[in-house]
């Protein structure tokens, strides 16, 4: 379906580059494209059509209607938007510090383009920080406002934002004590694996239990604390935080795993080189093992963070959402009115939600390639 | 007393430093175990001791009871049974075939250079939508998607070659670990009536193709980044040595990424092992999964905890067991031995 050239790299062996050799290229590439392709292009569109229309379930069956831009005007500007978007205030004297600290280095960013770059690489980087500027200030009316309150949009991003830093700085913390010579490693890495076997709508139930105030394991250390009577799920941070826990819970496995496995597979030389010359335990980590585990780290970045925003399972679970829609993220907000059979409804939200995702990780993998070099 | 701040080896911690590893390590270990001991007791726990209080130790604090593991695998043993074995099947088909196919795919986008056309994406695109839209005003299936195909035939030597922009490995890559963005909630339904036209609902089949799919990016994603860790001079000499590119991948590149291969295996697996939504739309009787029968037990009266557990522990023990087993592959040094011989 492409044209797919071999890079001729090694000119000696070129000579002798039979057929299947000239085909291997495709061969190893093509199974992928194809599986992707066929399940995922029909969804992509058809949900596309069903975010522009609205279904109706009757006596003789479906009914589709196309409705245009019907569902989303309904989310962004109609009675749905306090939903997606809370309720904004006057950001404080912090917000706005925020979000001049946020504009001032987006404007640094164009000034510098504007003196090196084309055309384009400017509208696309002003495009961007226009975006990038409306987020900011959505997160600064409505997390850092006296009046203000988060929608499920600021929502989603507070879990990916605080989730991903705190799994990949324990992660990386854990998987660089695991890789030193100690004895019983074996033990802590197996240990440290275990939340993220489990199934995460049983993760979801376990810190249920756990985080009942009453009959719960830690009911001693609320009654210490004189917060028995303290229901979390009834205070929107107290629930936030729940979720947060739980899901640091999960998935800081996945990040020590995939770190552990590329600070065991980096070269020894190096590490033993500089130990001779005598340097320190962060040198080395901050000049052999962090080059090194870069790459992988930005990767593993990437993917966490698009798993991320569709958390759905701890907040359905844990709490159902609320209090109100207090901890509901995009896509339990869209599962949400999807039950209530708005299915237009459902796939409008998926659809921002994937618009959201692609501009912050295109956003992330172009600052990344031109910062390092990588990806 | 200076010694316990130096190590004997430059290669060995001192043992203060390892007294402080052993205690974060042992902070989080207990961490990661208090949870699960809480799991493990409330299934051997009878309704009442869940219901009144927190109980710690069992014979101590309650009589433990196995009531909740004769319901689970007695009363409906043959339901377990087979959920269980639907699971293991199709989450170690699923976890295979991604692997197989994936980093095969990574190995290609690390070594080769492509250049995808953007007419030929656009002449696509295009043909699919078109076969949707005929699809949606009454033809059947088979037939748009036949003359959706003759017409990309068609328009990729006439009308995709207008177009000269094309682009590169890093954009394939993108496209791939895009199609993960979606909510799964969002492709549901086009994945029912994909099935539902296919005659699979309810089957293995289903099932395997999803998983596959749906982990592939992350395969390629994980494998590009050990694979553009091996040095290239090993592939180079076997190359002018004479040895086939499928030789060269399968027996100098994939032995080689043994640790990244074996991490990204047990990724894959505990994804498909775990998965909750497609399995619930794809899925009503014959190929459920483990996953739904925990939900299941949140019934009318309440979650039924000890049930949950039960099955949660029963999900997890084949899971750990594999894990112990393949951690000792993640290890150190096999890059360095390959690069000296």
């Amino acid at each position: 379906m492409a044209t797919i050239t071999s890079s001729a790299s090694i000119p000696a062996a070129r000579a002798r580059i039979s057929r299947s050799e000239r085909l291997a290229p495709a061969v190893f590439i093509l199974p992928a494209v194809l599986v992707v392709l066929f399940i995922s292009i029909f969804p992509l569109i058809l949900s596309l059509f069903l975010s522009l229309s609205r279904l109706r379930f009757q006596a003789g069956g479906l009914e589709v209607q196309f409705v245009g831009l019907d569902n989303y005007r309904k989310l962004l500007l109609g009675n749905e938007q306090k939903v997606l978007f809370g309720v904004l205030g006057e950001p404080s004297l912090f917000g706005w510090a925020i979000l001049a600290c946020v504009a001032a280095s987006l404007g640094l960013v164009i000034y510098r383009t504007a003196r090196r770059q084309s055309v384009g690489a400017i509208i696309g980087r002003l495009l961007a920080s226009v975006v990038l500027l409306g987020l900011t200030y959505l997160i600064a009316a409505t997390l850092f406002a006296p009046e203000g309150r988060p929608g499920t949009l600021v929502v989603t991003m507070l879990y990916v934002a605080v989730g991903i830093t705190l799994q990949y700085l324990i992660g990386l913390g854990l998987a660089l004590l695991c890789a030193q010579p100690l004895p019983g490693r074996r033990f802590f890495r197996v240990v440290f694996l275990l939340p993220m076997m489990i199934t995460p709508v049983g993760v979801g139930y376990l810190f249920r239990m756990l985080a009942d105030t009453n009959k719960g394991p830690l009911e001693p250390l609320w009654i210490a604390l004189g917060m028995q009577d303290f229901a979390w799920s009834n205070n929107a941070w107290g629930a936030r935080v729940a979720v947060m826990i739980g899901d640091i819970w999960q998935w800081t496995p996945f990040m020590f795993i995939v770190l552990l496995a590329a600070i065991e597979a980096q070269e020894v030389e190096p590490v033993e080189a500089a130990i001779v010359d005598g340097a320190g335990s962060f040198d080395i980590f901050r000049h052999i093992t962090l080059p090194a585990i870069l790459p992988v780290s930005t990767t593993l970045i990437l993917i966490r963070m698009i798993e991320a925003f569709k958390i759905i399972d701890l907040p359905n679970i844990l709490t159902n959402g609320g209090p109100g829609t207090a901890t509901e993220t995009l896509t339990l907000y869209a599962y949400r009115i999807w039950r209530a059979l708005d299915i237009g409804g459902s796939a409008a939200i998926a659809y921002i939600l994937l618009f959201l995702v692609t501009f912050i990780a295109m956003l992330y993998v172009r600052t990344l390639r031109n910062r390092l070099g990588t990806t | 007393m200076r010694s316990f701040f130096r190590s004997s080896s430059p290669l060995k911690p001192s043992p203060f430093r390892m007294l402080v590893s052993y205690l974060i390590l042992g902070f989080w270990a207990f961490l990661i175990l208090f949870p699960l001991y809480w799991l493990f007791i409330t299934a051997f726990k009878l309704p009442a001791a869940v219901n009144n209080g927190p109980f710690y130790i069992p014979f101590v604090d309650f009589q433990p009871s196995l009531h909740a593991w004769e319901y689970v695998l007695g009363e409906v043993g043959n339901d377990t049974i087979r959920l269980f074995t639907n699971t293991v099947g199709v989450s170690l088909i699923s976890a295979t075939l991604a692997l197989v196919v994936g980093s095969g795919a990574a190995y290609a986008l690390t070594r080769f250079r492509f250049h995808p056309k953007v007419g030929t994406i656009l002449v696509f695109i295009g043909c699919v939508v078109l076969a949707i839209v005929l699809t949606a005003l009454g033809a059947p299936w088979p037939l748009s998607v036949a003359v959706g195909i003759a017409l990309f035939v068609v328009s990729l030597f006439t009308l995709a070659r207008r177009f000269k922009r094309a682009l590169g490995n890093s954009d394939i890559a993108f496209w791939l670990i895009s199609q993960r963005i979606l909510p799964p909630v969002a492709v549901v339904i086009p994945i029912y009536i994909a099935f539902q036209q296919l005659r699979l609902l309810d089957t293995w089949a289903a099932l395997i193709i999803t998983y596959v799919a749906t982990n592939l990016p992350i395969v390629v994603w994980l494998m590009r980044d050990y694979f553009a860790n091996i040095p290239y001079e090993l592939e180079e000499s076997a190359q002018i040595d004479g040895a086939s590119r499928f030789r060269i991948f399968n027996q100098i590149v994939l032995p080689l990424s043994v640790p990244g291969l074996v991490a990204t295996f047990l990724f894959v697996l505990v994804f498909c092992w775990n998965e909750y939504l497609l399995a619930l739309f794809l899925t009503n009787a014959r190929a459920q999964t483990m996953p739904l029968a925990v939900v299941a037990q949140n019934a009318t009266r309440g979650p039924q905890w000890w049930y949950m557990s039960v099955l949660v522990l029963i999900m997890i023990v084949p899971v750990i067991a594999m894990a112990i087993v393949l951690e000792r592959y993640i290890a150190r040094g096999l890059l360095v031995g390959a690069v000296k011989g």
